[in-house]
């Protein structure tokens, strides 16, 4: 059937259900958050409505900054890491059989979809004294005694990496199976090692897709609110973290809200760079 | 050579993904109630526990009603506008796409903050309900992705034969589409209950004070300290992740899914 444009009323019938649903329980709650954030907060946990700024100049502060800084520090180094290890894994795993591709993706897919809770509680565990890696250096006899790695910026990065590295790879993957072959197959027959053929090839051909995926994994990164908790000490809290200690046990909504906002931001700025980025490699 | 290399390279990577979920089944079929790897002991009551114990049963029956009726609300959501997306040219109609996809792009909290504040305001908030709906905006994107591609694989000829035929819409989407669409129905849901089984901070912020699902009864749990009962949740949790999609994957063309081309082609 040829796509036409809708003629009758009644053609827009199949809009009608999930355009109210989107509109009454998506932009409705955006828009009440925002309303919230210029809100006055009232003691005990209650705000009234009112015009003012007071909840952003709050950001003013050099503990804000810290944190504002720490996030940003955090969810970067987590998206290199995820990077520098995913692109050679995609790579390779493009080249694979199907069968064994579908092994991995649903390995992946399985990883991906874990809580945080379970994440943070999985590593905690690995990380723990009692029942940790450790243990097994110590069996091994290459430490002496077993230790507790946690809670830890190492731990904290860990955790996330393994949250992000699935999502990471689910990104590059369509890119990376579209890539042609015979650009690899050129360089090998011209006598580039596959290792030199990879990083001379494959990855500038890339560069597009990875600056891409960087962002994108920076933002999933910028989303952890669990794991820092979890794996890390209060100077490990990220913006996240301070958000929903804010509205759940601060009670402060106009503070939360108004850091939320600040959060949209941010993320919406990185958006339109990713957006910009793909423009530019479709042009290239 | 450096397909030994490659070997080594996956093996770790491997390692790496397995390595919290190896320890964890470890730990939870310790024989006591401590946590230690290797274990001491094998039992497998803390896998009973999950369905002996109240408080676990309970948390473990909510979430499987909030992950079975908010990802079917998900997929009410998203095929209708996936279809007209696909059967219409309406431009300005990309704006709910749009729109279906950015609570998943956003960092999580947003959109929990921003239910919590909708829901705080207009009165509902603490009711179960208000988390499927929650849910299923959160996660609307899995099966609107699915489903319009889903819907770009559908030969347009196909249809048009039944259009010429006199079939109309409704029997065109009965007879034509829906047997077509229908593995993509199954993926999106598969995917939006997998995801809502495991989702903490929506339901958290919305129902947290008077609903546990079962990641809010394992947090909750490990601020008191440590029961093995968490470890045989986490098997559990994973076991059925890794069976869902295996499920996806064996039914449907989860390559394709994800992205790459048609099998014909690769």
């Amino acid at each position: 059937m040829r796509r036409e444009a809708p003629q009758k009323l009644s053609d827009y019938g199949p809009l009608f259900f999930p355009a109210m649903m989107l509109i009454v329980f998506f932009v409705v709650p955006f828009a009440t958050m925002i309303a919230v954030s210029f809100f006055q907060r009232q003691q005990g946990g209650f705000y009234v409505p009112a015009f003012e700024l007071a909840n952003y100049q709050r950001f003013l502060s050099l503990f804000f900054a810290n944190v504002l800084g720490f996030s940003l520090m955090l969810a970067v180094t987590v998206a290199i890491c995820c990077i520098v290890l995913a692109v050679p894994f995609t790579y390779l795993l493009t080249r694979m059989t199907r069968k064994v591709q579908i092994v991995w993706l649903v390995a992946l897919l399985s990883v991906l979809s874990l809580s945080e809770v379970i994440i943070g509680f999985a590593w905690s565990t690995l990380f723990s004294r009692t029942a940790g890696i450790t243990n097994l250096l110590v069996m091994a006899g290459i430490m002496s005694e077993a230790k507790a790695l946690l809670p830890s910026f190492g731990a904290v990065l860990t955790g996330m990496v393994y949250q992000a590295f699935p999502y990471t790879v689910l990104v590059l993957y369509p890119a990376l199976v579209r890539l042609d072959p015979t650009l690899t197959e050129a360089a090998r027959t011209l006598g580039a090692s596959p290792v030199k053929a990879f990083f001379t090839v494959v990855i500038p051909a890339l560069r597009n897709t990875i600056t891409a995926t960087l962002i994108m994994v920076f933002i999933f990164a910028l989303g952890s609110y669990l794991l820092p908790q979890l794996l890390g000490r209060p100077q490990h809290w990220t913006l996240s973290v301070l958000i929903t200690d804010q509205a759940i046990y601060q009670s402060n909504m106009p503070f939360a809200a108004a850091m939320a906002v600040f959060l949209v931001l941010v993320t919406l700025g990185l958006v339109a760079l990713t957006v910009l980025a793909g423009r530019k490699g479709e042009a290239a | 050579m450096t397909g030994a290399l490659s070997k080594v390279y996956f093996f770790l990577i491997g390692l790496f993904l397995a390595a919290p979920m190896i320890v964890v089944a470890g730990v939870s079929v310790n024989a006591k109630q401590t946590l230690a790897f290797p274990p001491k002991g094998f039992s497998l009551s803390w896998y009973g526990e999950i369905f002996l114990n109240p408080e676990w049963r309970n948390a473990l029956f909510a979430s499987l009603t909030l992950a079975i009726l908010s990802a079917a609300l998900a997929v009410a959501i998203a095929l209708p506008l996936a279809w007209f997306l696909w059967r219409r040219i309406a431009p300005w109609a990309n704006i709910f796409q749009l729109l279906g996809i950015a609570p998943f792009t956003l960092p999580p909290v947003i959109t929990a903050l921003g239910l919590l504040t909708f829901w705080a305001t207009t009165g509902f908030y603490g009711q179960p309900w208000t988390a499927v709906v929650s849910h299923a905006i959160f996660f609307v994107t899995l099966p609107l992705v699915t489903l319009s591609l889903g819907f770009t694989a559908i030969d347009r000829s196909l249809v048009e034969a039944a259009a010429t035929m006199g079939a109309d819409d409704r029997t065109i989407f009965r007879t034509v589409v829906l047997p077509l669409i229908l593995p993509y129905i199954v993926s999106g849901y598969a995917f939006a209950f997998v995801l809502s089984l495991n989702e903490y901070i929506v339901a958290y912020m919305t129902v947290g004070f008077t609903m546990e699902t079962l990641p809010i009864k394992i947090f909750n749990a490990l601020r008191y300290g440590y029961t093995p009962t968490m470890a045989s949740v986490t098997i559990l949790f994973v076991a059925t992740a890794a069976v869902i999609f295996s499920l996806v994957a064996r039914f449907g063309d989860l390559p394709k899914l994800l992205g790459a081309m048609s099998s014909d082609d690769t």
